[in-house]
């Protein structure tokens, strides 16, 4: 590809990701000063963004964060809440026709909600190619990092993120991409179980079981749904 | 700027665990097709998981978190993500500010 094409695909991931980067700074901040509360140095969170790069893990890390870490703690709780990446790995996966083999694994390793439902969204008008990839992602995981490292340098300079709203930053998103992903009443369905099960979990079950409890209730509630509407096809 | 060691050690353990999340669907869908029921079961994964991460705060954690994620879920259906975000983070921060 010439130098010009590939700079003006990295230029349009870049301007694509921008409203997110405004996104993912105040809940970066957030997660800094909320490692800080925890007794982390600005390295130490600082290297967690970099070499975890995802903030839902970060959070819920930081939740259960004991001294010393727990490392099979910390650990099972960041397979349970990014088990979803492997779908996601696996959607995007399909769509990478421009990547070379390893440059595929190598892109993959970034891959985070926001950037994830960004590149979905391009392949579906264009071809996905690795520069306008590296486009979302450069600027997004240096958001992510230096907002990290930011945060838990102000601490407590940055006031308090409860009574300012911003500790619901992250439910937030969460929520705009629960909704992002409904497709009609078998939707429904699936988040009322996994809902309700990770409701009646947490209020029962110390840890992050809630999470897991609850993917695998909606996973039953889809997989019901979808024996039963071929029955009804078959008999 | 010191790093305990346990503390690289759980951050290390957590890298492991996302870049196997990461990686795995690639290697999954060299080994297995995913079409028809299995694949719309798999699909549901995503939205299951997601709900089941913000569960707690929409509907046991308080009146105020309750409401801001009514507000954010609604504004959400029509407006983009960063107004949808930013209209949830103020519904919750003027509730708390009235008490509730």
């Amino acid at each position: 590809m010439k130098e010009n094409a590939r700079l003006a695909d990295f230029l349009g991931g870049m301007r694509a990701i921008a409203p997110l980067i405004a996104a993912v700074v105040p809940i970066g901040l957030v997660f800094g000063a909320v490692a800080a509360t925890k007794g982390l140095t600005p390295a130490e969170a600082g290297l967690m963004s970099t070499l975890v790069f995802a903030g839902g893990s970060q959070f819920v890390a930081m939740d259960i964060w004991t001294h010393p870490a727990s490392w099979v703690g910390v650990g099972f709780a960041a397979l349970m809440v990014n088990i979803r990446h492997l779908l996601m790995s696996a959607s995007l996966g399909t769509r990478m026709q421009g990547f070379g083999p390893r440059e595929r694994y190598f892109a993959m390793l970034f891959l985070a909600d926001e950037i994830w439902a960004m590149a979905e969204f391009r392949a579906k008008v264009a071809r996905l190619t690795p520069a306008w990839f590296a486009g979302l992602v450069a600027p997004f995981y240096l958001a992510w990092v230096v907002s990290g490292i930011g945060g838990a340098g102000l601490g407590a300079f940055l006031g308090d993120p409860v009574v300012l709203g911003l500790d619901f930053a992250f439910p937030a998103v969460f929520i705009v991409l629960v909704m992002g992903f409904w497709k009609g009443p078998e939707t429904g369905a699936v988040l009322l179980a996994s809902g309700a099960a990770a409701v009646a979990t947490q209020h029962f079950v110390p840890g992050v079981w809630y999470i897991a409890a609850g993917a695998v209730a909606g996973l039953l509630t889809a997989l019901v749904s979808g024996n039963r509407r071929s029955v009804e096809v078959t008999s | 700027m010191t790093v305990d060691l346990t503390t690289l050690l759980a951050i290390i353990a957590m890298a492991a665990a996302t870049a196997l999340t990461r990686l795995g669907g690639l290697i999954l869908i060299r080994h297995v097709s995913l079409e028809g029921s299995r694949r719309k079961a798999i699909e549901s994964i995503p939205p299951a998981v997601l709900m089941a991460v913000v569960a707690p705060t929409a509907f046991a954690t308080g009146l105020a978190e309750t409401i801001a994620c009514a507000v954010t879920a609604f504004a959400a259906l029509r407006l983009p993500m960063l107004v949808s975000v930013a209209l949830g983070v103020v519904s919750v921060a003027s509730l708390r500010a009235f008490g509730i």
